[in-house]
């Protein structure tokens, strides 16, 4: 596959490693009421969906910056490549 | 008799003359030659033996796609198995073996197969070989194992070189026969950057098979111009004898470029093929068609060919499989076969056709709306028996006969992204459905356009297309334009023993065996029967195996449905694939930078992950082991030892939030670290397992140097990159790896201050005082050379851990060693590494072993519930934190002289030994020095209150029962006094 | 002045040197490397500072600039500032008091091994070594590629030649791989 880096341009997937689900980026508040129910559902379980999917990619081999990939499953076609940080970012994450 | 089927012309250099082997008889051959034609030319058509059957076998076709003409091919440790004589091009000095025949090609003792075929029918294993189940393995399998199998392997090492490279190009064109040289001639001249791949060593397909003419000269010359046009163009990149074997995914396709396999032998470091990954905007896949057999009664004798195999044969390679020839044909495309062979003064025996409507140009013989019913000959074609249009039968005496059944555009790499062809009437074939590969376009007689003129034009058209091109189509030779319809003719009716798959010797009957036991799906009857599942892939077998399926069912072939076809596209070696990744070079190999020392030294090297390590030293005299390990602990224990720990991952983190972060990665807490402090951290996963372990040093406020593990060095790197990026986004912090900078060694032992005040320069104090129990800093040593010092200790001794920069590494141990050498220095490697931190207590890889939680390494107090880091919410669920949770103990033989085994299980004294009461288990164990016997370290349920307490160490692998007592995992110095001494 | 003698990342006391037809591979100590990590916030003024330190604008993504004192990107806002080892062997020292709080410093010398490879063939080398289309690289360009599973950055220096650095350890694996490839390809 050829992941089209935002800041680099198209390079081949194998520069990648692969971590799963971007919905890690949205790590619980440990201070929340139901925290530990929270924390349950971040760590383990995960949609699996066929079709459209938006995961993290890390650029090992490259500039390493994290990246969520919008990839389709059932096609591997990949519409969407962004910077994890600026997603985060826009999810509300600081520090 | 040399060469005796030689025929005129071809495109073969007569002026050299190569000699071969085949089944240790000699022979010549030209230049130009494949294996395959010499053979013809010399009169060999037996070349080997069917799968299942054992029956006779010659060639059926001149390419790839070739089922029967296998054979083992070189000698001694370069003999490969199964390759296809079509394709191998003639080097002098060949040798080639045919194969699955015993004792001689002639008389094959298992041809008696052939005889018992009633009972080999399809499924004949599934049947057979049911029960009862005891007999599968050791009667069942290794007589199938034996039986089967067509090739033999060398057993021997491949001595041979394969490379990986990778090429990136506009325009990939897969195929260059007429329309791939077309499209390439577009392409080039308009200045694309274009690749033209062609699994053929001579460029032009169809082109160099052919008698027509393209403008004034033969196509084979206008072939020749072409290249040689293109061959002028910078920007055209020709690859021959390049099998594009995949198309995947974004413009991603793999090709097997065979360097070196038509030549004798290798210069020393040529590679003999190379796995090209080509990326990709647009390719265009001409890859042609492939003729399709009829099935008739005893239609794989040897002799019996596809009829553009003949032609092949003839026109390019000047060669004919026999004096006398039939055509058995349902189309016009066949009598061109004779019309050739004709030409070259190739006797033509008939040519039958199963049109009533067949043409008559020549002086031969036509066969209107006839059929061949049967064949005879032992080892080759002596006669075809001939169902006449009135009824009758008629025999005539043939040595070849080419078969013609229309032909099949050859999609393959159009499916190879789940895309599924389509049924075109007109051609009654499959060409190139709508979702192809993205990027790709097919032209050509892949894409249906037979003619040559379609092909040119479309190989002219789908470049300008795919390149975006504006203008009119550039001037195209002028070339034969036959109209392609094909009227479907797939077998004889009545026909039984008739093959359709001749490399897995599967007949029509086979086919209709399976229907009738209800196989309905292709993929089932493909599977049940095994067509199309040899080597060849079916490319001449699956239509004919479709086209009766769904005449069985009543159906139409779409309706029937189609096998897709997957990578890749012709058999590639395992050692393509594995390309330079062999031996040592598997993976790059991490050296230290007290390596070339440590080898002076004679030390025994192990492999950490991608690193060497010394493992241990020994002295002369020294015969085991223990006995080197023994002595560098004691060593070190008693005044000071040495040992290279520059594998342990090291991150810088700096920013002025670098405190804030190292709080959320590690579960203890870092904002209270004063700098010129350590502080050992552990690192949970969120899910509340330790991660990792290791120190982090406060060099200023800002500046933190983290270790990792050695085995989690770029796992940990990964994780933190992750949580700054992706979790806390907006904490000024910096990571980078410095794992390579420096070199560091541990300096352990009672005597390490003295020695390293040697070493240390004067103006920095790193008395006990001046440079206590876990302080760190920048030094300078050896008369200034900048270095970090670190006051850690895995060892349990006084200790401290220095840092150079890694191109010092080497002098500085050494100057470390001659240094010592008044306290009796001694480097140690990691097994004394290890004995000393298990007699420590320390917990390591073992016992971090993925499975453990801060709480079941005795550390569970350390994860701070006053801050969020990774994995805090999670550690306190409650199944972690039970009270018979498994605790780290430390663990001792009763009796001094019985051996502790890692892995081994703790049962309570008395009561059962079975998984039910297990208690616990041993994680780590050494020989103990310290203690003169050995001990262990181990995970053991509530393990903290059962000190004192007599169990038993149990491993039922190797039977082994031992008497141990639970003590505290500190063996030596549990107070930590000599640490900071 | 220290008394410690270095080795080379192949472990030599001088650099190996080893020439394949038109091509030259040469083990290349004497560079110092001091990687450059804007802070957050600061972006715009570690810019600055490191195009003070190298005599010209801070190189944008996938390229390198400046001479003796040079630097190529490597990630969002960061950078590896390069110089020759001899007269800078205190690079990150340098590049610290240049940068001040507007960037983390971290000495980068000895984590790396460069080789550079020049000569008429070499992108024949090159494609049986790493994905990157070095055909069309230009002088200045640099990007961050795997070679024989190594994290590498491969610089164009000129039209035939190019430095690649890898990691010091896997120097020895490195070198088998562009040797292996030299013969390969030439």
């Amino acid at each position: 596959m050829i992941i089209d880096h935002p800041l680099l341009g198209p390079r081949d997937s194998s520069e990648f490693v692969y971590l799963g689900d971007a919905s890690l980026i949205d790590r619980p508040d440990w201070q929340a009421e139901n925290a530990a129910e929270a924390f349950y559902d971040y760590a383990y379980l995960r949609d699996n969906p066929a079709g459209e999917h938006r995961e993290l990619w890390f650029h090992e081999s490259g500039d390493r910056s994290w990246l969520v990939v919008t990839r389709n499953t059932m096609t591997h076609e990949i519409s969407k490549v962004e910077l994890a940080r600026d997603v985060a970012r826009a999810q509300g994450r600081s520090k | 008799m040399t060469q005796g089927n030689r025929l005129s012309g071809g495109q073969i250099d007569r002026n050299t003359t190569l000699n071969f082997k085949f089944d240790n008889r000699s022979y010549t051959a030209h230049p130009g030659d494949t294996l395959a034609s010499a053979l013809l030319a010399n009169n060999v058509r037996l070349i080997g033996r069917s799968f299942k059957y054992h029956r006779p076998r010659g060639l059926l076709t001149a390419g790839s796609e070739e089922p029967n003409g296998i054979v083992e091919l070189r000698t001694g440790n370069r003999q490969e198995p199964n390759t296809r004589a079509t394709t191998i091009e003639m080097f002098d000095g060949l040798e080639a073996r045919s194969q699955n025949r015993w004792p001689s090609l002639k008389f094959d003792a298992l041809a008696i197969n052939d005889r018992f075929s009633n009972f080999l029918t399809a499924g004949f294993y599934y049947k057979t070989f049911m029960w009862p189940a005891a007999f599968w393995e050791k009667l069942y399998e290794p007589m199938i194992r034996r039986a089967a199998g067509l090739g033999s392997l060398s057993m021997q090492e491949d001595p041979d070189e394969y490379d990986k490279g990778f090429r990136h190009c506009d325009l990939l064109i897969i195929g260059a026969g007429p329309a791939g040289l077309m499209a390439a001639l577009t392409a080039g001249r308009a200045g694309a950057d274009v690749i033209l791949a062609d699994e053929d060593f001579a460029l032009g397909g169809r082109l160099n098979s052919e008698s027509f003419a393209l403008n004034d000269g033969t196509a084979a010359d206008w072939a020749a111009q072409a290249v040689a046009e293109l061959s002028a163009l910078p920007n055209v990149r020709l690859m021959p004898r390049t099998t594009v074997i995949g198309a995947f995914d974004h413009g991603i396709y793999g090709a097997v470029e065979r360097t070196g396999d038509h030549l004798a032998s290798l210069p020393a470091g040529k590679p003999r093929q190379i796995l090209w990954r080509i990326y990709t905007k647009r390719s265009l896949l001409c890859a042609g068609a492939t003729e399709r057999p009829i099935a008739f009664e005893n239609n794989d004798r040897p002799g019996i060919m596809l009829a553009s195999a003949l032609r092949t044969y003839a026109n390019r390679f000047a060669t004919t499989a026999a004096q006398r020839v039939a055509v058995f044909t349902n189309n016009d495309d066949g009598h061109r076969t004779a019309a050739d062979l004709h030409a070259k003064g190739v006797k033509i025996a008939a040519v039958i056709d199963v049109r009533p409507d067949a043409p008559i140009n020549h002086d031969y013989e036509v066969l209107r709306g006839a059929q061949v019913s049967d064949t005879k000959g032992r080892l080759g074609l002596s006669f075809v028996e001939i169902a006449l249009a009135d009824g009758s039968t008629r025999v005539l005496e043939c040595g070849a006969l080419g078969v013609s059944g229309g032909w099949n555009p050859n999609v393959h790499l159009t499916c190879h992204q789940r895309g599924r062809p389509v049924w075109n009437d007109d051609l009654a074939a499959f060409v190139p459905g709508t979702d192809l590969p993205p990027g790709l376009s097919v032209a050509g007689a892949a894409n249906g356009a037979f003619s040559t003129h379609g092909a040119l034009r479309s190989g002219a058209e789908s470049a300008m297309k795919a390149l975006d091109l504006k203008g009119s189509l550039p001037d195209l030779p002028a070339a034969e334009d036959a109209p392609a319809s094909q009227t479907p003719f797939w077998y004889v009716q009545g026909c039984s023993r008739a093959w359709l798959d001749q490399q897995n010797d599967v007949t029509v009957k086979d086919v209709k065996l399976s229907h009738q036991e209800g196989f309905r799906s292709v993929e089932h009857l493909k599977r049940y029967t095994t067509l199309g599942m040899a080597t060849d892939q079916g490319k001449t077998s699956n239509m004919g195996g479709l086209a009766i399926m769904a005449e069985l069912a009543g159906k139409s072939i779409p309706e029937t449905g189609t096998t897709i076809f997957r990578p890749p596209y012709t058999p590639v070696p395992i050692a393509t694939f594995a390309g330079r990744m062999k031996g040592k070079e598997f993976h790059p190999t991490r050296l230290t930078p007290s390596h070339y020392w440590a080898k002076e030294r004679g030390a025994v090297f192990v492999e950490v992950g991608n690193w060497l390590r010394a493992q241990w030293f020994p002295l002369p005299g020294e015969t085991h082991w223990r006995e080197s390990v023994d002595r560098e602990v004691r060593q070190t224990r008693a005044s000071v030892g040495v040992c290279d720990c520059t594998t342990l991952g090291k991150i810088d983190v700096q920013g002025s939030d670098a405190a804030a972060f190292l709080n959320r990665i590690y579960c203890n807490g870092f904002a209270k670290l004063a700098v010129g402090k350590t502080r050992y951290g552990l690192m949970l996963r969120e899910d509340g397992m330790v991660m990792d372990d290791g120190t982090a040093a406060r060099l200023a406020e800002d500046h933190f140097v983290v270790t990792t593990t050695t085995a989690n060095a770029v796992g940990v790197y990964r994780h933190m990159e992750f949580v700054r990026q992706c979790l806390f986004p907006d904490m000024d912090v910096q990571l980078i790896s410095t794992t390579e900078a420096w070199a560091q060694y541990a300096v352990a032992g009672p005597n390490s201050r003295k020695l390293l005040q040697k070493i240390v320069d004067p103006e920095f104090d790193i008395s006990n005082e001046g440079f206590p129990f876990m302080a760190c800093g920048n030094i300078t040593v050896c008369g200034g050379l900048r270095a970090r010092l670190f006051r850690i200790s895995f060892s349990g001794e006084l200790a401290f851990e220095i840092a150079v920069p890694s191109r010092y590494g080497d002098a500085l141990m050494r100057r470390l060693m001659a240094e010592g050498e008044e306290f009796n220095v001694v480097p140690y490697g990691t097994e004394a590494l290890g004995v000393m931190r298990i007699e420590k207590g320390h917990a390591a890889g073992n016992e971090l072993n993925g499975t453990t939680t801060a709480l079941n390494l005795g550390m569970g107090r350390m994860v701070s519930k006053k801050k969020d880091s990774i994995g805090s919410t999670l550690s306190e669920r409650e199944g972690l934190n039970e009270p018979d949770a498994l605790m780290m103990v430390g663990i001792k033989p009763v009796s001094q002289t019985d051996k502790i085994t890692a892995g081994g299980h703790l049962m309570n004294a008395t009561g059962p030994v079975d998984a039910a009461h297990d208690q616990g288990y041993a994680t780590s164990a050494a020989f103990s020095p310290a203690l003169d016997c050995h001990i262990g370290l181990g995970l053991l349920k509530n393990g903290g209150a059962r000190m004192g307490e007599k169990m038993r160490l149990v491993s039922p692998v190797t039977d082994l029962t031992v008497e141990v007592e639970i003590v505290s995992a500190h063996f030596v110095d549990p107070e930590g006094e000599r640490l900071r001494a | 002045m220290h008394d410690l003698v270095a080795i080379t990342a192949l472990g030599g006391s001088e650099p190996r040197v080893d020439t394949t037809g038109t091509v030259t591979c040469s083990e290349v100590p004497g560079v110092a490397l001091a990687s450059v990590a804007a802070r957050l916030g600061r972006e715009k003024k570690a810019a600055k500072a490191l195009a003070k330190l190298i005599g010209t604008p801070a190189p944008a993504i996938g390229r390198f600039e400046g001479a003796p004192v040079a630097a190529f990107w490597t990630g969002p806002d960061q950078w590896m500032v390069e110089a020759p080892f001899d007269s800078h062997e205190d690079l990150a020292e340098q590049a610290k008091a240049a940068l001040g709080d507007t960037a983390s410093v971290s000495e980068q010398t000895d984590a790396w091994v460069r080789f550079d490879l020049s000569g008429a063939d070499v992108l024949a080398v090159l494609e049986l070594l790493c994905p990157l289309d070095a055909r069309k690289m230009e002088e200045g360009d640099a990007a961050g590629t795997p070679i024989h599973h190594l994290g590498c950055f491969v610089l164009c220096r000129a039209p035939e030649a190019f430095s690649i650095y890898g990691p010091r350890s896997s120097a020895g694996s490195l070198n088998h791989a562009i040797l292996a490839a030299m013969t390969s390809a030439l």
